[in-house]
Formats: C-alpha cells, structure tokens, sequence
C-alpha cells in the first residue's frame, strides 16, 4: 500500500498546479474579462517562456542529483554576450556573412557547456556543495561578462539575428517555442528513455549506493551540469534576441523563478525525486500567472519577485504537510 | 522490591498498520533482559513507547508500580530510564566532555556554560565504568567502542534504574563485547537494570537472564534464559524450523576464476595471497582491524593497492573504479545493505537493474524496454521476491526481501565473483537463513563467492574454505569442515 | 581533529593576508600607511558584522542567503519613518526601531526554517525575494539623499583620527567600528559560555541527538534567526550611516561574499565546526582584496571577477580539506555519515 502513496506524490504536484492555473484563470477571467484573451494570448507567452523555461530545464536536472544550479542566469548573459560580440564583431565589416548566425550560436553553446562542465568538476571532483560552488560560480560568470562589457550593455547587434531567433515560422509559430519544445524533448527522452534517467534518479537518491552500484556518479554529475550550462546558454540566445542586447545584470530575477518552478513541479531539493511533466506544467503555470499580473498595472514589476518568494514558501510549507501525511 | 517496569496490554499503530498488537513485559531491578525479533517485529516500537517518545493507542505503562497512560521523554528519563540508540546520539564534532556533561545541564536547566563543571561532570562519568578517555579529543576521533562506553557513562549519570541499548553489540569486537558484558554485570551489582535488543543468539544466551521474544508485533515468548534452546529460539523468532547443513561444494572450477598475489595497501594489509574458484565459498574472517573489509573493497575497486595484482581467468586486472570490477565480472555486497546496496524510495525494479543498466541498452544509451521488462521478471521469479508489482518502491519490501533484491541485483549482473561483506549482519534469523539457502545455490550453479564475516558459526557453516586475518595479513588457511569456532578464534586473537 | 583543521585553516589563512598585504604594499607602497590601515577597518565593519550572523547559522548546520535583503529593508523602513516624521533625535531610536525589524523579519526566517523544517537555502532564497519586493514594491523605495541627522552625525562621528604623514590624507575610525567590537565580543561570551551557544554547534554536528539530549531544537533555530535577522540591520543601519545616505540596493548581493569569507576561515559549510577567529580572518582576507584592487590599480569591474574567484578557491579548499578528514576517518573503520549534496545528513 505504501507503495501506491509513494507514487503518487507526483500526482500531487500535478493536481495542486492544475488546480491553481484553474483558479487563476478563473480570477483573471473575472477581473479582466473584457482583456482576458489578450491577456492570456498563448502566442505571446509562447515568446515569454522560453527564455526561463530552457534554464529551468537545466536546474531541473541539477536538483534530481540533490544538487542545485543557481549560476543559470549567469551562464547565459555571459553567452548571450559572447555571441553578440562576435556578431558584432562579424557584421563590423558590413553584412553578416552566412555563417554568422550558426557560428555565433554555436559559440554560446560552446560557452555554456564550458561553464556547466566547470560547474561539475567543483561539484563532483572538489566536491563543493552545489549551493555555494554555483553561487560561487555565478559570481565569477557575472563577473567575467562585466569584464568583456566593462559593464555596459552590449547593444545593436545585427537585426539578422534578432528577426531569426525571436521571428516566428509561417508567421504564427515563433522559434524559440519550437527551440524550447526540441530541448524538452531532448531532455524528457533523456530521462525515459536512456540509461541517463535512471542512472540520475539513482544518484540522486543515494550516491552511496550508487557508487557501490557501479555508478560513475563524477560522470554523471559533469554531464548533469554540463546539460544546465547548455540549456541556460541556450536560454541567454534567446534573450538576446528578445531584448536585441545583452547585459551582464539581465534576468536576475530568474535565478529564484527557475527554483519555484522546479519546486512547484515537484521535484524535491534533496534528490531523486521529480518529473518533467511536472516542470513543463509548472513553466506554462508560472507564464500564466506571470501574464496576467503585468495586466494589472496597479502592481509594479518589483511585485514580481515578492510573489514568487510568497509562492515558493507557501509551496514549501504545503509540501511540508502533504509529506507529513504520507509517511507514517 | 517493586517492579521496575511493567508494561501491559500496549498496542500502537502507525497509518493503519498495527506495528503493537497488544505486548506486555516486565522488568525487576538489576534484572539482565533481552529483547528479541526479526526486523520488524516492533522492537523499536516498544522501546520507544517505554522512553517517551511515542505515545501508545492503548495500554498503561507503569514505573516502579506507578501507572501512566501517557508520558513525555522527560517523564522517562526522570523514572530512571535511559536509552542508547544505535547512533549513541553522540555529537561527534564537540569533545568527550561536552558530550558527557550537556544532557546533566540540560536537564539541570542550565543557561550559562562552566566549563570546570562541565569537566568534574565528565570525571564523575567515567569513572563510574572505568572508562580511561582523554576528556578533551572531538568525539568523532574515537573507535565505536569507545563512543559506546560514551554513551554509556553518560546513561549513568542521571541516576538510571534501566538502560535500554539497542543492538549494542552490531560494531564491536568480540573483546570489546565482553568489556561491554562486564560493564552491564557491574551495573546489575548496582540494582541497575538493562534490556539490551539483540537477536545475537549467543548474545543472548551468555548474558541474558530473561528474554522476551517478539513477532509481528505480538509476544511470542517470555522467560528465563535458563529454559531456552537455540532450536526453540529460533522457532519463536520465525516461527519456521531450520535444518542446519554444512556447505559441501560440488563442481568447483579446475582452474581459479579469481587470484590474489601479494596484494598490499599499507595501512590496511599485506602480502595478501589466495585462490578463488568456481563452486567455492571461501571466507575470510579476522578482528575488525584486520583488514578484512579493506581488502574487500580493494577487490571492488574501491581502494586501490600499492603492490601485488588481481587476476581474473588468468587476466591481469585494472580496478580503478567499482564499474571496473562489475565489469570484470566481480559484483559486491555491503554490509550496510540500506545506505550502500539500496536505493529505498526507488522501485524494486529499478533496484535490481541498476547494475547491468547499460547493458540493457544499445545506441545512445537508449533502453530496451522488452529486454528490462524480461530481466525483472526474471530475477523476481528467481529469487522469490515477494512483491505484488515490481515498480512499488523497494521500501515496501520486508528486510529480508530487500536482502533478496541486493542479490539480484549483483545477480542480474551474470558475475563470475560475488564478495559479500557480513551479509547476514543485524539480518534476522529467519532472512538468515533465506541468504545462507541462496548463497550455497549460487555456489553450485558455479559463482565463487568470498564472504567476510566476523560470525564464526556463519562462516564455518557456509564455507568451504576459511581464510584468517590478523592485522593485515592472512595468518591461517583451513578447509571449513572439522573446523571449530576455537581453532579460529585462538588464531585470530 | 576538526580543532587542528580549523587552526591549520586559520594559519594558512593569516599567511595568505600577510602574504597579499606584503604584495600590495610593494606595488603600491601604500598598503601599511596608517590612513590606510584605518580605511580597511572602517571597511570591515559591516562585512563583520553580517559575517557573525552568518557564521552562527552556518555553525548550527543552516545557511542564510536573505540576510542583505532584510537589512536593506530594514534600514530603508527606518529611515524612511524616521525621515517622515522629522525625526531629530540621536542614534538611540534608530537602532532600536531597525533591531526590532531586523528581529521580525528574522523572525518570519526563523519560523519556516525551525516549526517546518523547510530546508534553509530553498526558504532563505524565497523570503530575500519577498523582503526585497516589499522594499522595492510595497515602499517604493528610491535612493535617500539625506538621511536623519541623528544618524548622519554618528555615522560621521570618530573614535580617532589617523594621518598618513607623507600624503596628509586623513581616516577616522567610525564609532561603530565599537558596534563590531561589541558583537563580536558578545558572540564569543554566547558561543563559548552558554549552553544556547553550545546547543548551536551541537545542531550543527548531529540535530537528532541535539534534540534527544533535550535541547529545545525548534526555539535555538528560531532565536538564532531572529537575533540573525537584529545584527544584519544593525549591520545595515552602520551602512546608512557611514555613507550618509541610504542607497536601498546597495547591500544586495553580497551574501556570497561574506559565506565565502566565512567558509574561508574554517567554518565547515555542513556545520559543527568553525571559530569566529578565522570567521573574521576570511572576511578581512575578503575585505583586503575588494578594498585593495585600486590600490593595486585594477579597474572596479574586476571585483566582481576576483570575488567570484576567491569564493570558489576558498570554498574548494574548505571542501578539500573536509573530504580528506572524511577519507582519514573512512581509514580508521568509522561509520560513514552519508549526506545529501546540500550537506543535510541522512
């Protein structure tokens, strides 16, 4: 019997998100009935999400091995600079030569992965603790990407770039939905369909066991991080075709945001436990929220933070007693 | 003399299992009680419904003839109740002195640290057992015998009337678990009772003047040590009847699937030699410091050695990482089977693939799906693991059911070496038994199996070979039959 | 051992400074002035004040990354109030009006983390953004240029004055560099001769037992957030003052500076061990390479990089050290303690 509850526990979270995207919509529907569908236009959320929903990807992965990314936006402003400065650099001649774009994305990748494998070697061979080692390491991205700017906003980058990446296919499908949608498939095979899944629950669950398992959980923790580093690279190219600049400061906000929507999907900080189904709900949730709180203009931006902190505790504290009831 | 402890009629339940269905025990001052029962059984339960830490859905509880229905910890510890917990409850950061004092000035309401108190408290403590330590070493720097005798000296200190100790004896040498022996007879001169868990046969019959035998939560049997045999103990215990066989091996390997030549680590062993062939059960056995477990873990690739070599089927071998062994067909089963062999929360199935994973899979490290599914039944058929659906959560398994798993596990592998270390170690004598069953059929469907154990009658009865270590060196080879517990242990010692 | 750890640490930390004041010095030949030296005190005040904090709940097996939000709404709610109603009194009445913010807030801390046991770094994350939000949103809060005279006169009021002889350049020891004094003064008394304190390090090394042996685990956490949440304002308060005005985010982000300084200095990140002595040698080691860098003539957005970069050497060594005491343990045959990657053990 005990078995059952235990696999419901992912249920829960499903439950518990559907139920508030209900009510939200509901109250939104209320209070903004006349706006209510521009309000929530899924096309243009589909060009707000990606942007975090790639980071939290990336968190999501850390935190099933126990162990927490907190250097995503980091990562990806400092790739999303690099990129752009080699655009710029690129297109200083004239036009962008046709390699550009791809060269330039792939340098952000490269950036990104750079990062996440540095990331992985001070989690699993210097065995920092995750929090501090990532903390730690977003201040060292942060602080390169101020070095290369010398603090200012790396601006006016080739409109090539931005009418591709943040452009929409056929005119209604815009790209970096498609880019978020191909990198959680990637992801979600991973973690079904591959040894990679398993091997990850399993380590995150005990990574003493896993050891004695035959695991390389050093490995597994380099690629782990690796993987987060890409996907907030990743995350950072589509900033900078968002904003058309890049800035070492940018989305700081969504350091906190990744780690709600992790949380509220269902994945516990202390490992092994979680699902993408929950983080994906949990993404277009939080867009949804997002979305219709800019719609009330009584409530500035800097409220946004202040929700999400609520959020995250009353999450926290409703987990608390959803646990307690379920073990013995 | 009024009784010490009585308890009756106490029933508890934890989320509609009924974990006590009714358990009475009583205790008499200086009495030497033991408490006995397979994994589960609601030990724990009990003692932590007679300290205070869990209240009980029915029953009454009386101390020294007085009769409580409910009582906090504090209630117990002021009656004279005292428990040692597995884990000593020791603060292994802080010194012997602090660890000794802090529960006298907890209890005494103290706010203000005086650190000359604190050492006259500490003094007071040890000297009570004798105990010779150097008050001010971070606890975390003595041997577990000395962190018991800790825990111990600090029990006294409250003006205890009982110390209850669970499973004291899982850690110890035998030397250091007759010095623990004397300190709880020393204590019956003083009117001072103990009711020590254990399920240690010999354990019991040498020091225990009653026992009390649990089962599913219900008592089973109470009494007096005198009047109990290892056939009726073991039947109260699992309610089964054990027929016990010496391990005869049949087709051993003309050649030897697993050689050892020289292997020395400094620090832990030395020069270490031996055959292991297929068919066999070898095992080794020594003191706790005879580098026993560090040679296990050396042939798991754990601990890599300095000098000498391994061969497997006349192949020199590389192990550099667990992985390595694995695939050279050597697989390892900890001691601890929770924290090292199992990941709880996970399915049973998960649990029994881990191992062999990538072998499930082809390009990209994608799984097939049908080969996983064939493999789990399998293994669940095979090993008889009593499950309703494989993807339940291995917690949902009984202890000795989770011990099957770990078998599997090593088993679904298709290894050619398992090394076991204390495979049977705080597992009833009903999985006992179960895992001797398994391990001798291993042998004769053509593993060689190497157990570490420090059980003597386990090692005599299962092996074929004996191998003895002291101090790092193997200092006598015997063949198991005809040999005695005596012989070894005067070799050991 | 963990003792002999935490001293080797503390040497090899005081060797590193000495060594890097020896650099500075020769590049610059301004390092040991006397104006100097005061400045760099004048500088530690309030990196030392949030590192006590930050220290005790890192020693109690916690972690508190909200502790510069809370100040900064503390402060800024002070002043602001204080502001408001023309308030032209002495330093008194602020401190106490931000001690008994810092205390609530550090309160709402302090109940999550202790009656939930929600883990620490998960709630601290959540309640720096809600404290930074009610600041930013509820209050509207915008740089004040002037702030109370009261407060204005003691941040600019001097214990003494040093000269540098050959520059004339001139430093004052601010009054509140006693406010450091005091605290630190009182953690130690609370650290090494209550059982409060004792009770810290003892949650630190093993909650379970703690609370078996009948410390009051839940109320020692939620004190300990609460008192956290006074000496980050008053932290905060020193700030406001010295500056001169109050800058709403300017604290923000230097959590990480003062954890890795802390963690510099011995104090294991999983909690048990730790002096305050080496706490405040790896926060001066900090303050010395913030303060430093012009000096030494490196442009200011280099700090954040060679911040960055101290925190990883510093916390990588500190973990070094802690797994070959772990693997020197392992050797002896003691029973492992297994943790999750956060440190939480299990």
């Amino acid at each position: 019997m005990n078995g059952m509850k235990w696999t419901r526990r992912g249920d829960v979270h499903i439950v518990r998100l559907i139920a508030l995207a209900v009510l939200w919509l509901a109250f939104m529907a209320i209070f903004k009935f006349g706006k209510f569908f521009t309000a929530i236009s899924f096309q243009t959320m589909g060009e707000q999400f990606p942007e975090f929903g790639l980071m939290a990807l990336g968190v999501m992965l850390c935190m099933i091995t126990g162990g927490i990314d907190l250097s995503v936006v980091g990562v990806a402003n400092f790739a999303a600079i690099t990129a752009g400065l080699l655009l710029k650099a690129l297109a200083a001649e004239g036009d962008l030569p046709g390699y550009g774009i791809p060269l330039a994305i792939l340098a952000g990748i490269a950036i990104g992965a750079a990062a996440g494998a540095f990331n992985g070697l001070l989690v699993s061979k210097i065995k920092i603790p995750p929090i501090l080692a990532t903390l730690g390491s977003y201040e060292l991205f942060n602080g390169i990407a101020i070095v290369l700017t010398k603090g200012k906003a790396v601006s006016k980058i080739p409109m090539a770039y931005s009418d591709l990446v943040a452009g929409k296919i056929f005119g209604a499908l815009p790209v970096q939905l498609v880019i978020f949608v191909v990198v959680a498939a990637f992801v979600g095979f991973l973690l079904s369909r591959t040894t990679y899944g398993p091997k990850l629950y399993m380590l995150g669950t005990s990574e003493r066991a896993a050891r004695f398992s035959g695991l390389k959980n050093d490995r597994l923790l380099i690629k782990t991080y690796t993987l987060s580093g890409i996907c907030a690279a990743l995350g950072g190219l589509v900033m900078l075709a968002n904003y058309n600049s890049a800035r070492a400061e940018y989305g700081a906000v969504y350091t906190l945001q990744c780690v709600l929507i992790v949380v509220l999907g269902g994945v516990s900080p202390t490992g092994g436990k979680g699902k993408l189904s929950g983080v994906l709900l949990a993404i277009l949730v939080l867009q949804i929220l997002s979305s219709g709180l800019n719609r009330f203009p009584e409530i500035n931006s800097f409220f946004i933070p202040l929700i999400w902190g609520g959020v995250l505790l009353m999450v926290m504290v409703l987990d608390y007693f959803t646990e307690k009831g379920q073990r013995a | 003399m009024a009784e010490l402890l009585r308890v009756t009629g106490v029933k508890k339940s934890f989320a509609g299992v009924q974990a006590l269905k009714g358990v009475s025990l009583a205790i008499a001052p200086g009495e030497i009680h033991c408490l006995a029962g397979e994994n589960g059984c609601g030990k724990s339960t009990l003692i932590k419904i007679i300290s205070g830490v869990y209240a009980p859905d029915e029953g009454k509880i009386e101390f020294g003839g007085q009769a409580f229905s409910k009582i906090a910890p504090i209630d117990a510890i002021r009656h004279g109740i005292q428990v040692i917990y597995q884990d000593f409850s020791i603060f292994p950061n802080l010194s012997v002195m602090e660890n000794l004092a802090f529960n006298t000035e907890l209890a005494a309401g103290r706010k203000i640290v005086n650190w000359k108190r604190l050492r006259t408290i500490a003094e007071h403590a040890i000297s009570r057992i004798n105990f010779q330590v150097d008050l001010d070493a971070p606890l975390g720097s003595l041997s577990v015998a000395e962190k018991q005798m800790v825990a111990i000296s600090r029990a006294l200190l409250s003006d205890a009337r009982l110390i209850i100790m669970d499973e004291p004896t899982t850690a110890l040498t035998r030397k250091e678990v007759l010095a623990l022996f004397k300190v709880i007879l020393d204590l019956k001169k003083e009117d001072i009772a103990t009711l020590f868990v254990s399920h240690k046969l010999d354990e019991v019959f040498e020091i225990s003047e009653r026992f009390t035998i649990l089962r599913s939560g219900e008592r089973v049997a109470t009494g007096s040590t005198k009047d109990l045999d290892k056939k009726k103990f073991t039947f109260y215990m699992t309610g089964r009847e054990f027929e016990d066989s010496q391990f005869e091996p049949k087709n051993i390997g003309e050649k030897p699937t697993l050689e050892v030549k020289n292997l020395t680590l400094p620090g832990a062993f030395e020069d270490v030699s031996f055959e292991l062939r297929r068919g066999e059960i070898v095992g080794v056995t020594g003191l706790l410091d005879s580098g026993r477990t560090e040679l296990a873990l050396s042939l798991f690739g754990l601990l890599k050695p300095e000098k000498g070599e391994v061969l497997k089927d006349g192949r020199r071998l590389a192990l550099t990482s667990p992985a390595d062994a694995i695939r050279a067909g050597i697989g390892y089963v900890p001691e601890d089977r929770l924290s090292e062999g199992l990941f709880l929360p996970r399915s049973i199935a998960d649990n029994i693939i881990v191992g062999e994973i990538d072998r499930l899979s082809g390009a990209a490290g994608v799984i097939n799906r049908s080969k996983r599914a064939a493999e789990i039944e399998k293994w669940v058929k095979e090993l008889a693991i009593a499950t309703p659906n494989p993807d339940n959560a291995c917690q949902t398994l009984s202890g000795g059911n989770q011990q099957r798993v770990v078998l599997a596990k090593w088993l679904a592998c298709d290894l050619d070496v398992l090394i076991l270390n204390g495979p049977t170690m705080g597992v009833d004598i009903g999985s006992k038994h179960d895992i001797h069953k398994i391990l001798k059929s291993l042998a004769e469907a053509g593993m060689a199996v190497l157990i570490i154990s420090d059980d003597l009658p386990e090692v005599i009865e299962n092996c074929s070979r004996v191998l003895v270590m002291k101090r790092g060196r193997i200092v006598e080879k015997l063949e198991a039959r005809g040999a005695t517990e005596e012989m070894i242990s005067a070799v050991m010692m | 051992m963990v003792k002999k750890l935490s001293r080797r640490n503390e040497t090899y930390i005081t060797l590193v400074a000495l060594a890097l004041c020896a650099v500075i010095q020769i590049r610059s030949g301004q390092f040991f002035t006397p104006n100097n030296l005061v400045d760099l005190a004048s500088a530690l005040i309030v990196p030392g004040l949030f590192a006590i904090g930050a220290f005790m709940v890192i020693i109690s097996g916690g972690i508190d990354v909200s502790f510069p939000a809370l100040a900064s709404l503390s402060v800024y709610a002070t002043t602001k109030f204080l502001l408001n109603i023309n308030y032209q009194g002495g330093i008194l009445v602020p401190i106490l009006i931000a001690l008994a913010l810092g205390a609530i807030l550090g309160a709402v801390n302090g109940f999550l983390i202790s009656w939930f046991s929600l883990p620490a770094l998960i709630v601290t994350l959540g309640t720096a953004s809600v404290f930074k939000g009610v600041m930013q949103g509820a209050l509207n809060s915008t740089q004040l240029a002037v702030i109370p005279p009261g407060m204005d006169a003691f941040g600019k009021s001097a214990l003494f004055v040093a000269q540098n002889a050959e520059s004339g350049l001139t430093s004052r020891m601010p009054v509140a560099a006693l406010f450091l004094i005091a605290t630190l003064l009182l953690a130690y008394l609370v650290l090494r001769y209550t059982m409060y304190g004792r009770g810290l390090y003892a949650i630190g090394g093993n909650e379970i037992s703690a609370y078996r042996a009948g410390f009051s685990v839940k109320w020692i956490k939620f004190l300990l957030y609460v008192a956290v949440g006074m000496i980050a304002s008053l932290a905060g308060l020193v700030r406001v003052c010295m500056m001169g005005q109050c800058h709403p985010t300017n604290m923000l982000g230097m959590e990480m500076m003062i954890i890795a300084g802390v963690v510099l200095g011995g104090t294991a990140i999983t909690g048990g061990a730790g002096s305050l002595t080496g706490c405040m040698l790896g926060t001066i080691l900090i303050v010395i390479v913030q303060n430093s860098m012009i000096l030494l003539g490196i442009p200011t957005f280099w700090q954040g990089f060679a911040v960055g970069l101290l925190i990883i050497i510093g916390t990588g060594v500190s973990a070094m050290q802690v797994s070959r005491a772990g693997a020197h343990r392992a050797a002896k045959g003691a029973p492992q303690v297994s943790r999750t990657a956060k440190g939480v053990p299990q």
